[in-house]
């Protein structure tokens, strides 16, 4: 269990603007996602956590042991936080072979002990094939694998993972997900991961908070975020939805409909509680809860016709996009029946219209 | 023309053991300045490096009350070694020490700054010492730079003519080095001798400087780590 109030100021400098941390969460067993656009100070989070930066004010508490206090002017230096950091670029030594990598971490654990444990978690990394060779001599999976063992070797109490999946091709973003859920199943130690990658806190994350500008914008399973999210901003940061302008005209709690106007068009949608009549709004609504058709010239009830711009293959289906940046995603069998045609119409549903 | 070779071996023996020591506090000075932060660390750096641009002859006449026989220093010294310190060859050992140091130190500390900082901090969270991370992981990663600055120190140690002569002096057979012979030979018109050991010296330094390029060019990019 880690819990963090972390505040951290940076003046603005000739070439840099200022930037201030003022974070506080806490994560428990199981993996908690930073999620946010670079520069929203996530890895800057690890760092104080590890010991790496010193926060201005703030506290951050492991277990039971306080790490930082900027109060009580407690800083325990990082050889004795006990975190394991796994590094974006993953800072194996690269003049120590992989066996040497992990004797190095494991240095307190004592001797016999120690040769027991290096063997187990090479085994357990699937690295004991290769445990004399140097870093430069492993793949980019073997090095991460490696990396992990020895910040694990330890036996830290938490674990941090900066932007591990930065630079990955598919295959081994999936060989890392399968070795992270073997972490959390064997090892159980919150694991705080960073990165900007939504669907990688869909994957791996149990909580995930949102960080833009160096504050929590959101906090909540992925899942739930993703169904919710909190405003416009959060919704612009998962990069997952349409986000349309617009203004409410009619609200009938009666018959649970709404009336929206977005440009010159008017959508139908259902009553939304606690707003008002002439509030600005966002429609918020995902890709694939969308449809198109051919326009006849005349939009139909909750249609709005568009031109295509362009169309973008996806694995499982097409990607539409539209001019005022509206995007729909349907079957590949859906559009292919229409041919290239311009001029569209589409279609909003009328109950999964949510607003923010 | 007989020449008299104890300059050369006594400016050898002088590089060699003043190299040694200021390796051994250069090193440890340079990676303190690069990856640790303090107060007044500039300051020290600029204490450090202040050696390299004072007249040799300044220099000399600090270290000659500092470490004159009349001075705390001198005393404890003489205390100890039963002799006094200055116008020995342990003196001129002082005195190459000086002249040296802030050139390995500047170009110690360039090495380890240049070195990625995530594994200085791989270490630390590993729970590794400040001596382990020195000893095991700044320094080997950093081993050529800091062969090619000690490579460095030692050419100019075998060099330094200014303060030695301020607190060695120039006895022959006893403290004369080669820098301060070569003076010497000019001085009392003795052009062979001068010749000779102004090519030997050169010739020295010409090598030294050779492999410190060697070892910090590298036309291929980072170099792997010999297997």
């Amino acid at each position: 269990m880690i819990q963090a109030k972390i505040r951290k100021r940076f003046a603005a400098a000739r070439e840099s603007a200022g930037f201030s941390l003022d974070l506080e969460f806490q994560a428990s067993r199981g993996f908690t996602v930073l999620f946010g656009p670079s520069g929203a100070g996530k890895t800057l989070t690890l760092d104080c956590i590890a010991g790496f930066v010193q926060p201005d004010e703030g506290r951050i508490l492991l277990d039971d042991q306080i790490l930082f206090d900027g109060a009580a002017r407690v800083c325990v230096p990082p050889r004795a936080r006990s975190c394991g950091y796994v590094f974006q670029n993953y800072a194996l030594f690269p003049h120590m072979t992989l066996r040497e990598n992990l004797e190095f971490a494991a240095k307190r654990i004592p001797r016999l002990e120690r040769h027991r444990k290096i063997g187990e978690m090479l085994e357990k990394f699937h690295l004991a094939d290769v445990s004399g060779r140097r870093p430069f001599e492993l793949s980019g999976g073997q090095k991460q694998r490696c990396s992990i063992a020895r910040a694990l070797i330890g036996a830290p109490r938490v674990l941090l993972l900066d932007e591990p999946t930065r630079g990955l091709d598919a295959p081994l973003r999936a060989e890392l997900d399968s070795v992270l859920r073997q972490v959390r199943e064997e090892f159980s130690i919150p694991v705080l991961l960073v990165t900007h990658d939504f669907e990688e806190c869909l994957r791996l994350g149990d909580e995930m908070i949102v960080v833009r500008d160096g504050r929590a914008v959101q906090t909540g399973t992925p899942r739930k975020i993703m169904e919710q999210p909190a405003n416009v901003e959060v919704a612009r940061l998962l990069g997952l939805f349409n986000l349309l302008p617009a203004e409410i005209r009619a609200l009938d709690p009666g018959r649970n409909s709404s009336r929206l106007r977005y440009r010159e068009f008017e959508l139908t949608g259902p009553y939304y509680p606690g707003r008002l009549i002439g509030d600005q709004v966002w429609v918020c609504i995902r890709p694939d809860l969308l449809s198109a058709v051919p326009s006849n010239g005349k939009p139909g009830m909750n249609q709005i016709p568009s031109s295509l711009v362009r169309t973008v293959e996806k694995p499982d289906r097409v990607r539409m996009e539209f001019g005022e940046g509206i995007a729909v995603e349907m079957d590949r069998a859906a559009t292919e029946k229409y041919g290239s045609v311009k001029e569209w119409a589409i279609e909003f549903p009328q109950a999964g219209l949510r607003i923010l | 023309m007989p020449i008299d070779w104890f300059p050369l071996w006594l400016s050898l023996r002088v590089a060699v053991i003043s190299t040694a020591l200021a390796a051994g506090i250069g090193l440890w000075l340079a990676w303190t300045l690069a990856n640790r932060s303090f107060r007044g660390k500039e300051v020290l750096d600029a204490g450090i490096t202040l050696p390299l641009v004072l007249p040799p002859t300044v220099l000399g006449y600090y270290l000659l009350v500092l470490l004159g026989r009349s001075s705390p220093l001198g005393h404890l010294y003489e205390m100890i070694f039963g002799s006094p310190l200055v116008f020995t060859w342990q003196a001129a050992v002082v005195a190459a020490l000086f002249h040296s140091t802030p050139l390995l130190v500047k170009s110690a500390r360039a090495a380890f700054e240049s070195t990625d900082r995530s594994y200085e901090r791989a270490a630390r969270s590993l729970g590794a010492s400040e001596f382990r991370l020195f000893w095991r992981v700044s320094l080997p990663l950093a081993r050529r730079s800091i062969l090619a600055a000690t490579a460095l120190a030692f050419a100019r140690s075998l060099g330094d003519f200014g303060v030695t002569l301020m607190i060695a002096g120039n006895i022959p057979g006893r403290t004369q080095t080669l820098s301060i012979a070569i003076f010497d030979a000019v001085e009392s018109n003795n052009g062979s001798v001068a010749r000779v050991l102004v090519v030997i010296i050169s010739a020295i330094a010409l090598a030294v400087l050779l492999v410190a390029n060697r070892l910090t060019s590298n036309p291929f990019g980072p170099r792997q780590p010999a297997l």
